[in-house]
């Protein structure tokens, strides 16, 4: 309290400093950084607009010289069109279960392994974890030209969801980030639990999970947007048709033989994809950002 | 005091991490090595009897090899031009946010958008943006659709350009990249950068302001050093995402990496890697790959370097 009075007391005094000069060129300022931050959001914002106003409008309207920003009126038949020529449905399905079943199972793995990591001691604890750490300096494609050839040639994997999902279930990252989250709680709690006859998974469950929700959420979310995003991998071993993910379905979809693309089609599909990120992000915007500015990568 | 109970039973949690790290992250480690300095190899070959003497002769190759050279020129030209342009972007809007109160929360999302998406679906936004329609650049020219870009620097007086279209040139197909890249980049450097900035204690600028310190000298002796580790932070970060480019370029020329008539232009370290593996030269990807990732820790290295001497903390 005392340090806001200092604050309210200087900004008093501040304020009688300020000549009504000095006012004008803040207004300036203001007005300046307002300009310049609408701008730069106008930049940011107008592939998405251009995207939806396009998805609605005919291949005619779309050619016109000077382009519309507002179409002549709302042609949904390219989102029924979009759907059934990319086979979006059958994509959709494909991502949902990849994304659902590695998130799941990336999640156990994730809270055994911080759990250990956090709470119980054993021999090597701290070489293991540093070099588990050490991992994560390696570029991913140093591991996908061996993973590749285990995948293909020795596991037999070639166009199966296995192949998309269990090479990528563990994340040191992910192991780090919850470890840290773990030490936090109080080691008094885990020590009462076992007094008590409380099993670890039962411990884990009621107290260590709960209060690691935000942590988890950003994980899971994170995880979700990997399988929605991942192309390269995917396109390497499993782009038959009963596994192709999403992203790998669209690109070339909207291209016939000769090299001409409809656009608008196009643009209702990439809409389409898109939606369910903004749906995730709009209602959790904030584990999203909390993750992603600790990771640094993206998926 | 360790107890034997807790040993085992960290190892059993532990268990299913560990044999997948050893199959998928530890395995891989030790093969590319091994494959790296096997002339020829190619794990097809292998299979079929083949032996691989021991040499240095993929790293060679590799080096020796035109489209290697092209693949790592278009890589440093990305990052050199991408790395510096969206930092300072970021670093601007980031200040100008953390200056304003109104509107601050509904700015932040919106500059957090473009993180959100499938960078192959959102580069084939830009491809249409970019796009024209009709024969640009020849004889007999025939524009039907310039395309909203060329739209809009027609506004400037700017005659329509041909970005990404057959017979498009070299520089124009950087630019497009480097605008889409830049735009993909901004939402996570904004955001770290607007989290340092909001850690940075007020009293700081309270004491400039009574020192009548000008907004430059504030920016520039208060902001930055005090910015510096989270500047350092999506520098780094940048560098490594820059030299592994690959997927935003398929976003906007899709698999041919590049435009019509010159398919494997804009070819990168990254595509070349996956595409040797595709030819079973697993011994050529693997130098590549180890190439890459000496140039990765090196880049690291001389930022980090670097970065200690202007790093305040």
């Amino acid at each position: 309290m005392a340090t806001n009075k200092e604050n309210i007391v200087m900004h008093e005094k501040d304020m009688q400093k300020v000549s009504a000069q000095q006012k004008v060129v803040q207004v300036l300022v203001k007005a300046g950084v307002y300009a310049f931050l609408l701008l730069m959001a106008l930049i940011v914002i107008f592939p998405f607009y251009w995207m939806l106003i396009s998805s609605v409008k005919t291949m005619n309207e779309y050619q016109l010289t000077i382009p519309t920003f507002w179409p002549e009126y709302f042609d949904f038949v390219n989102y029924a069109e979009a759907f059934s020529a990319a086979g979006l449905g059958k994509l959709f399905m494909n991502t949902l279960y990849v994304g659902v079943v590695s998130t799941l199972l990336s999640l156990v793995i994730t809270v055994l392994s911080a759990f250990a990591f956090a709470r119980l001691e054993f021999k090597g604890k701290e070489t293991l974890f540093g070099l588990m750490l050490a991992t994560m300096m390696i570029p991913g494609e140093l591991f996908t030209i061996t993973n590749y050839q285990t995948v293909i040639m020795y596991l037999d994997w070639g166009n199966t969801f296995y192949a998309l999902i269990i090479p990528f279930l563990v994340s040191v990252f992910y192991i780090y980030l919850l470890r840290q989250n773990f030490m936090q709680i109080p080691n008094e709690l885990y020590l009462a639990a076992k007094v008590d006859g409380t099993s670890d998974i039962k411990y884990l469950w009621k107290v260590m999970i709960p209060l690691a929700l935000p942590t988890l959420i950003s994980i899971t979310i994170l995880k979700m947007m990997g399988a929605w995003n991942s192309y390269i991998w995917p396109k390497l071993v499993a782009n038959d048709e009963d596994h192709q993910l999403i992203t790998n379905g669209i690109r070339n979809a909207f291209t016939d033989a000769s090299g001409v693309t409809d656009f608008p089609v196009q643009m209702a599909a990439v809409a389409i994809v898109s939606a369910p990120l903004f749906i995730v992000f709009i209602f959790l915007r904030k584990y999203i950002m909390a993750g992603v500015s600790r990771s640094g990568i993206k998926g | 005091m360790v107890d034997n109970k807790q040993q085992w039973k960290a190892w059993l949690y532990l268990s299913p991490a560990i044999i997948l790290l050893l199959v998928f992250t530890v395995w891989p480690i030790i093969n590319t090595l091994r494959m790296a300095f096997l002339e020829g190899y190619g794990v097809q070959s292998e299979f079929g009897g083949a032996t691989f003497e021991f040499g240095i002769g993929n790293f060679l190759k590799v080096i020796q090899y035109k489209g290697f050279i092209d693949c790592l020129v278009n890589t440093i030209l990305l990052c050199v031009l991408t790395v510096p342009i969206s930092t300072l972007l970021a670093l601007l809007i980031a200040v100008a946010l953390n200056s304003i109160k109104g509107l601050q929360k509904l700015l932040q999302t919106i500059f957090f958008l473009p993180y959100v998406t499938n960078s192959i679906a959102i580069g084939m936004v830009f491809a249409a943006m970019f796009n024209v329609i009709g024969n640009i650049g020849i004889e007999n020219e025939l524009i039907v659709s310039p395309g909203i870009v060329n739209n809009v620097l027609g506004i400037f007086g700017i005659e329509p350009i041909s970005w990404i279209n057959n017979g498009s040139e070299y520089w124009a197909n950087i630019v497009v990249m480097v605008v889409y890249i830049v735009w993909n980049a901004l939402p996570f450097k904004i955001l770290v950068l607007l989290g340092g900035l909001q850690a940075i204690n007020t009293q700081y600028y309270d004491a400039a302001k009574v020192d009548g310190t000008s907004r430059a000298r504030v920016f520039t002796r208060i902001t930055v050093p005090l910015l510096s580790p989270m500047l350092a932070y999506v520098i780094i970060t940048g560098f490594i995402g820059g030299f592994k480019e690959y997927t935003s370029i398929v976003g906007i020329f899709g698999e041919t990496m590049g435009p019509p008539h010159d398919s494997g232009r804009l070819d990168t370290m990254v595509r070349f890697i996956y595409e040797a593996i595709g030819r079973d030269q697993q011994g050529r990807a693997s130098a590549a790959a180890l190439i890459l990732f000496v140039i990765i820790f090196i880049v690291t290295q001389l930022n980090m370097k670097f970065g200690k001497k202007s790093v305040h903390y």
